[in-house]
Formats: C-alpha cells, sequence, structure tokens
C-alpha cells in the first residue's frame, strides 16, 4: 500500500505541475495531437496519388493505420517517457532513483508521465472507428474481441520496444537517436499494409522483431482477407502472444541493464 | 590559426572587412568542431536516418507501384528513390529539427553575453550554424546516399548543371532553414519559453518542407501557395526536386531563384525581429 501512496503522489505532482501552466499544457495537448493526426493525414495524402498501395485500398489500410496509431500512442502514454533515461545514465540522475524503496522503472515512467499526449488517444482510436465503417466488416464473437484486444496488444509491444530502446544507454550512453529508429520507425512500418515492404528489411522488421503481428495481422483478421504473404488466418490473433512474449524480453533486458549500470563516477 | 584566439584581432588597415572575414571564418569553423565532437552520436543518427530512409522508400515506391503508368505526382520510381535516400541525407545537413541554443539562452539569460559580443547574434548563429552543416555534409550525407544506391535503382543525375545547382540550392536550403529556426526560437523574447512553437514548427516543417512526402502529392493550387507564399518548399523540397530531376532545367534555375529570395526574405525578417528584440531588452533593463 505505502509502494501505491507513493506513486500516486508522483503522479500528483505530474499533474499540479501540468496545471499550474494550464496555457501551455492546452497548447502541447493540441500539438501532440496534431503530430498523430498528421502520421494520418500522411497516409491519406500517398493512397491519393494511387488506387491501391501494396494491394490495399485506403479503407483497408487505414484499419492497420488505426491499430498502430492507437497502439503506439499507448505504449508511448505509458511508458514512452523511459527514453530520458539517456539523460539520466550520461548526468548520474539515475543513482537518486536507485535509491529509492521503489520500482526503477514505475518511477522513471511516473516521473514524467505525458498527460500531454492524452487526446492523441482519442485520435487514435476514431481512426480505427472510421476503418469499421468503410470497411464491411463480418463481425463474430473473435472479431469483436480482437478489435477491443488488437490496440491494446499493440499498445504492450511498443512500450516492450521503447524499454527496449531506452536499456540500450546502459552500455551505449551516446546512442541518441537509435532507440527512435524502432520506436518511431516502427510506428512507421506497422502503419502501412507490410506488402509495401520487401525483402530482408522486411523479413526483419516484420516477422524478426514481430512488427507484422502489431497491427497488419490482426488488421487482415478483422478485414476477413487472406494474408498475400501467405500466413494461416489465425495468425492474427497471435498478436497477444506476440506482445507478451516482447514485454517477457523487455522485463529481462531491463533487468540487465539496470544490474549493469556503473553510475557515472563523479 | 592566427586572429583566431580570444584576444583582439588584427584589422588591415587596407582591407577593413579583413575583421569581419577571418571572426566569421572563425566561427563557422567553431560550429563544425562542436558537431565533430560527438561522433557516437553522428553515428546512432545516422543509423536512424537509414532506418527511415528504407521506410520512406519502400512506402513511395509502393505508391507509384499502384499509381497509374507506375508515376506519383510525376516521379518515375528512381526519381522517387533518389528524393527519399538524398533527402534523408539533407536532413542532417539541413538540420530543420532539433535547434533550441536561441531559445535556451534568452531562457536562461545567457543570450546576455551574445548581445556584448561585436558580431550581431543573427551572424554569429548564422556562422555556426553553416560550421554545423558543413559537418553534417561530410558526415550525414554520404553514408544515406551510399546506402540508397546499394539497395535501391537511384536516378542519377543526367545533366550537368544539376550538380552547381544542387550545390547553390542545399546552401540557400541551409540559410532559409536557419532563418525559420531563428524566428521560432526568438518567440522566446517575448514568450519565455518557445517549446509551443518549436513543436508547431516541428510539426509543420516535417510536411512542409517535403521531407515526408514530395509536395506535388497535394493537389496544385496548394503546392502553389506554398512554393510562393512560404519559404519551407526551399528548405528540402526544392534542392530534392534539382537533385531527381523533377523539372526542366529553366524551370529548377527558376525555384532555385525563388528559394534564394525566400532565403534573403526571412534572413531580413530574424535580423529584424533581433533588432526589435533588443531595442525591447534595453527598455525592460533600463
Amino acid at each position: 500500500m505505502g509502494d501505491l501512496r507513493a506513486y500516486a503522489a508522483l503522479l500528483g505532482g505530474q499533474f499540479r505541475s501540468v496545471t499550474s501552466y494550464r496555457a501551455s499544457f492546452v497548447v502541447e495537448l493540441f500539438s501532440s495531437a496534431g503530430a498523430t493526426a498528421l502520421d494520418v493525414v500522411t497516409v491519406v495524402v500517398l493512397f491519393g496519388a494511387a488506387v491501391e498501395v501494396g494491394g490495399f485500398t485506403l479503407a483497408e489500410a487505414l484499419m492497420m493505420t488505426g491499430i498502430a496509431a492507437s497502439g503506439f500512442v499507448l505504449g508511448d502514454l505509458a511508458v514512452g517517457s523511459v527514453e530520458r533515461i539517456k539523460l539520466y545514465v550520461r548526468t548520474g540522475m539515475l543513482d537518486a532513483v536507485l535509491v529509492r524503496p521503489l520500482g526503477v522503472l514505475p518511477q522513471l515512467v511516473l516521473m514524467d508521465f505525458p498527460l500531454r499526449k492524452a487526446l492523441r488517444l482519442v485520435f487514435g482510436t476514431s481512426v480505427i472507428g472510421v476503418a469499421i465503417a468503410l470497411n464491411d466488416v463480418d463481425w463474430t464473437p473473435a472479431r469483436v474481441l480482437l478489435m477491443v484486444v488488437a490496440p491494446i496488444a499493440a499498445g504492450v509491444y511498443f512500450g516492450a520496444i521503447f524499454v527496449i530502446s531506452a536499456t540500450l544507454s546502459f552500455w551505449w550512453v551516446e546512442s541518441g537517436e537509435i532507440g527512435n529508429g524502432f520506436t518511431y520507425g516502427g510506428r512507421d512500418f506497422t502503419s502501412y499494409p507490410i506488402t509495401v515492404y520487401s525483402g530482408w528489411f522486411r523479413g526483419l522488421f516484420a516477422y524478426g522483431l514481430g512488427f507484422g503481428f502489431v497491427a497488419y495481422q490482426p488488421g487482415l483478421a478483422l478485414l476477413g482477407r487472406p494474408d498475400p504473404l501467405g500466413l494461416p488466418g489465425w495468425a492474427g490473433y497471435s498478436s497477444p502472444l506476440v506482445a507478451l512474449l516482447a514485454a517477457g524480453i523487455a522485463a529481462v533486458v531491463w533487468r540487465v541493464g539496470v544490474r549493469h549500470y556503473r553510475s557515472t563516477g563523479s | 590559426m592566427d586572429g583566431i584566439g580570444a584576444s583582439v584581432l588584427v584589422v588591415s588597415p587596407n582591407r577593413p572587412s579583413r575583421a569581419s572575414v577571418t571572426t566569421f571564418r572563425a566561427l563557422v569553423w567553431s560550429g563544425f568542431r562542436r558537431y565533430a565532437t560527438y561522433r557516437q552520436a553522428t553515428v546512432a543518427g545516422m543509423f536512424t536516418n537509414i532506418v527511415f530512409g528504407f521506410l520512406r522508400c519502400y512506402v513511395l515506391l509502393a505508391v507509384a507501384g499502384g499509381a497509374a503508368g507506375g508515376m506519383a505526382a510525376g516521379y518515375d520510381p528512381t526519381q522517387l528513390a533518389t528524393y527519399v535516400w538524398v533527402g534523408q541525407g539533407l536532413l542532417n545537413v539541413v538540420g530543420i529539427w532539433g535547434w533550441t541554443d536561441l531559445s535556451d539562452r534568452i531562457r536562461t539569460g545567457d543570450i546576455a553575453a551574445d548581445l556584448l559580443r561585436p558580431v550581431p547574434p543573427v551572424t554569429a548563429y548564422l556562422a555556426a550554424d553553416l560550421g554545423r552543416a558543413t559537418h553534417g555534409m561530410l558526415a550525414r550525407f554520404i553514408p544515406p546516399v551510399i546506402v540508397g544506391l546499394i539497395f535501391f535503382p537511384l536516378a542519377v543525375p543526367a545533366r550537368w548543371q544539376t550538380v552547381p545547382l544542387f550545390a547553390l540550392s542545399v546552401i540557400l536550403a541551409v540559410i532559409g532553414s536557419f532563418a525559420c529556426r531563428f524566428l521560432v526560437n526568438a518567440t522566446a523574447y517575448w514568450l519565455q519559453d518557445a517549446r509551443g512553437p518549436i513543436m508547431l514548427w516541428t510539426l509543420g516543417s516535417g510536411v512542409l518542407t517535403g521531407l515526408y512526402f514530395p509536395l506535388r502529392l497535394f493537389p496544385d493550387w496548394a503546392v502553389a501557395v506554398l512554393w510562393l507564399g512560404t519559404p519551407l518548399p526551399g528548405l528540402l523540397q526544392t534542392p530534392l526536386d534539382v537533385a531527381a530531376e523533377r523539372d526542366s532545367p529553366a524551370l529548377q534555375a527558376g525555384l532555385v531563384a525563388l528559394q534564394a529570395v525566400w532565403a534573403v526574405i526571412m534572413l531580413a525578417l530574424a535580423r529584424l525581429v533581433q533588432h526589435r528584440a533588443e531595442r525591447k531588452l534595453v527598455l525592460q533593463g533600463g
């Protein structure tokens, strides 16, 4: 209970700080939602120049874009602030986090909880809504369940990617933007049907790293389309398993990373 | 390195502009060295540029593949690949994102030290930014272009004018980008914290400079408004169109001239805003 109260205090502090600079918070809230909107606008503009992209229409692709956007926002909202660990490791501020009798990851997450990104979630889920309205989905109980679970699983998956990318800075302090290639790069990758990509690049991102199971496979299952790349229909329903696997790997990597931390020595 | 130390510069009575040229050169060099220091961060940033290069290239090629005649917005697939990979290389030369030096210094009050210097702030920051861009050209431009050449068929320039015009266009893009960033940062003179304007700039500039996709995918009237009414296409789209040889030589030269006009306007605006801000600061301090 004591732990929970401490976490609540950290979150409460964040809440108080944003409510004391209200104008600034509102600007950030809307610009942050604008970023997600622009990603979707990009998809719409690109599909506007072609009849089909990678064998999919805009309506079909929006199903994947919606799941990807909602999932990314969930993961980013929940643990995205772990990106700041680079700063904590470089300056040695992580010491202060380690000596407190609380979990390291929850502290880092709550110390900079990005409330300004909340509006993005509304936008992400509304894209799924639009996609459902545009496509003629053949509803079954399994599909209804998948529609709810897929964005959450995508959120867990992106959260795992955020944590794994951030852990890199325990070994390589100057790792800088490398993590962005997988977090924001992963978001861009999953926003389109993976038939768009090809060769080893698709193999690596879609199947090697598992990004294909975040939005593409569940999207196909919701649309009732067979996979042009040959995976069976149940692959779409495996997205929660892939997400849990990623979360498990992230937990292990994080623990190894924290043990490896040796402060700055200053 | 004569005349570059902290001591007073030796001014030749015969050539009065010599001191300012030497100072400018010293500031460019310092900007170059500052960015050359973080070698690991350069490698990390390059990796990310390349990942995004693959993503953007595949998506645009798929768009061209799904469009009538295999052309998207008048670019054939090899031109699109050139557009993407040269764009990934130029992103950190032009440097539209991540520059908050000026607004940070305004917020902390360090700007007072800049105002005491004999070099006007716009000139000093421009010099440092040209140094940063030179480093970007050597360290950040070439690797993505080579990766693009290895994995995708790129359109290689066929006209002799393309190379000098591209070089000129890149220099103008750096100056235009610097002036825009200076203005966005300078809002901190009035707002104290420029985070809001910087966020809006980051959002708008990614799309409206042509980084995410070529601007010609927009309707024609929007393209005309953007090109004539804003400096933004001049920051990436113009040099990339020159490199991909999207237009006839005459039109390309015209677009670069338009880019030059906008670079001059924005730089003049930056000087004007800085001047107004200085008067305001003096009033406050007085």
